[in-house]
């Protein structure tokens, strides 16, 4: 029996799967679910997982995805799939993609860079490589890896 | 898209976006084309120099001529009106001399005419003006602007916000592409090439920005680069990351390492201030400064460069060896920015 079953069923709303294993923490993070939100979400940490060894769920009742939330857990995630429910079927599945410009989801780690001024601009990163994920930032033109990036998000 | 309607666009680009140019719209010249292709749609023609990676090695050649090209001229001691009617607008909001005198001094020399502010501390920019708003009204008053601003990435906000081109004086710790352009122009007069030479950098690598900018351009040559200086004060990794692994880079904090092999001798300022304890600048200073003794273990036909102002890291005497090319090297500086700006605008 596979073993996400024994997270209880949702009648509407979106499963994000094949997370790496312990990235569901930023995935909540991205998504800003914390003490303040309303939706019930179940939490799948270490789930043992034949495709890749061990891996994270997150399911959350209620609630899609906008576009800019897809694009930044495919930074933490990148082969993540999303599933979305609706009367307790999968209607809709998707892997997510590293977007080729990653526009506006996270802040230059450079601080003087001046996409972290007041200039009305937002930041924009080319991505340089998807694995390992490095991104430089189109203005600065500075490299920022992995770990920088998951902590800018 | 064929090559002309390329550059067409290029041209009428109501934002102009390099990053569009370097990713996205095939590069014309590594399909080889015809050598007077490159005369009739130049590649810099109306568009900004925020980065020495938007100079291509095509472009490098044709300012290099340029340059040879205005130095004649300027010998000549003749009025140009090659810039005729054109404006350049100069925003400094970091103090410099030579850099800003020489931009003025090209346009100036070309014929044409330069506006500036000259205190960025009294006028609205200092009263919370965004940068973005600045550029929106300079360029309505001006055709090319060379801007410096103490923030990485201000140049190229700048020329996301204009329609007409900006030249990268300096931003932050970022890119100094026309101090670049003057350095290679000197290897490349004092040496009659770039390929194949041995060039050592020295001092201060971690914050110098004409460091980072020369190393990056000089890996698009055949050279191998010996990077000198203490410990603390080395290459950043990620300009070390974007050096392509062709370009042979040896590290080392002793600077007698370098003296016998190399070609070029990159001098830059070490920093008082980068120094919490005073000793250790005095030490440190001593052991990365070339005075005589280092120039005589030095090749016959090798030369010193320095971006100025030198203060201790190279000893006063040195300056009458005919190693020493700093002084020409900052000469040059008219010629490369009357050669960039007449290439940009013409
Ligand atoms: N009603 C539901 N409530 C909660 N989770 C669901 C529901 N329906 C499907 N899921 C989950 O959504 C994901 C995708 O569903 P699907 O049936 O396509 O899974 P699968 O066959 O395990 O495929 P894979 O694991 O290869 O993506 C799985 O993690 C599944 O457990
Ligand atoms: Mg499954
Ligand atoms: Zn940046």
């Amino acid at each position: 029996m596979e073993q996400t079953l024994k997270i209880s069923k949702i009648r509407e709303g979106t499963v994000i799967d094949h997370i790496p294993a312990g990235k569901a923490i930023k995935v909540l993070a991205i998504l800003r679910i914390d003490e303040k939100g309303s939706q019930t979400v179940s939490v799948g940490i270490r789930v043992p997982s034949g495709r890749i060894g061990s891996k994270d769920v997150v399911k959350i009742e209620g609630r899609y995805l906008e576009r800019f939330e897809v694009d930044k857990i495919s930074l933490v995630a990148p082969e993540a799939s999303i599933s979305i429910v609706k009367n307790y079927e999968v209607v809709e599945k998707f892997i997510v993609e590293i977007p080729e410009r990653v526009t506006g989801i996270i802040k230059c780690s450079n601080r003087n860079c001046i996409t972290n001024s007041k200039e009305p601009v937002v930041s924009e990163f080319h991505v340089i490589s998807k694995k390992p994920l490095i991104l430089r930032c189109y203005y600065c033109e500075r490299n920022m890896q992995e770990k920088e990036i998951l902590n800018n998000l | 898209m064929d090559r002309r309607s390329t550059v067409y666009a290029r041209c009428i680009l109501p934002v102009s976006d390099p990053a569009v140019h370097q990713y996205d719209i095939y590069h014309p010249f590594k399909k080889g084309f015809l050598e007077q292709d490159r005369y009739s749609y130049p590649m810099l023609k109306n568009r900004s120099v925020v980065s020495i990676d938007d100079v291509s090695k095509e472009d490098l050649t044709e300012i290099f001529e340029t340059s040879d090209e205005m130095s004649r001229l300027l010998e000549q001691h003749k009025p140009l009106k090659i810039m005729d009617g054109k404006i350049m607008a100069t925003l400094f909001y970091e103090p410099s001399t030579r850099t800003r005198l020489s931009f003025e001094s090209a346009m100036n020399r070309l014929g044409g005419s330069v506006i500036t502010v000259s205190d960025t501390g009294s006028s609205s920019i200092s009263k919370g003006e965004t940068l973005a708003d600045t550029i929106r009204m300079t360029e309505s008053y001006s055709d090319i602007i060379v801007i410096r601003h103490p923030m990485e990435g201000a140049a190229k906000l700048a020329s996301r916000f204009s329609s007409k081109p900006v030249i990268n004086a300096g931003d932050g710790s970022g890119q100094h592409p026309t101090q670049t352009l003057m350095d290679l122009y000197t290897i490349k007069k004092e040496k009659g090439r770039i390929d194949g030479l041995n060039i050592a950098m020295i001092g201060d690598l971690r914050y110098g920005r004409t460091v980072h900018s020369l190393l990056l351009a000089l890996s698009r040559f055949d050279v191998s680069v010996t990077l000198v200086s203490p410990q603390i004060l080395g290459i950043p990794e990620h300009i070390l990351a974007r050096v392509p692994d062709r370009t042979e880079i040896t590290i080392t904090d002793n600077l007698s390492d370098v003296l016998k092999k190399s070609d070029v001798f990159y001098v830059t300022r070490i920093q008082k201030e980068r120094f919490t304890d005073q000793n250790e600048y005095q030490s440190v200073i001593g052991s990365y400064s070339v005075d005589e003794k280092a120039v005589s273990e030095m090749k016959e036909d090798a030369i010193i460069m320095h971006p100025l102002p030198r203060i201790d890291e190279i000893s006063p005497e040195v300056d009458y060896s005919k190693k020493a090319a700093y002084f020409r090297q900052a000469a040059n500086g008219v010629p490369v920015r009357m050669a960039l700006v007449s290439t940009i605008l013409g």
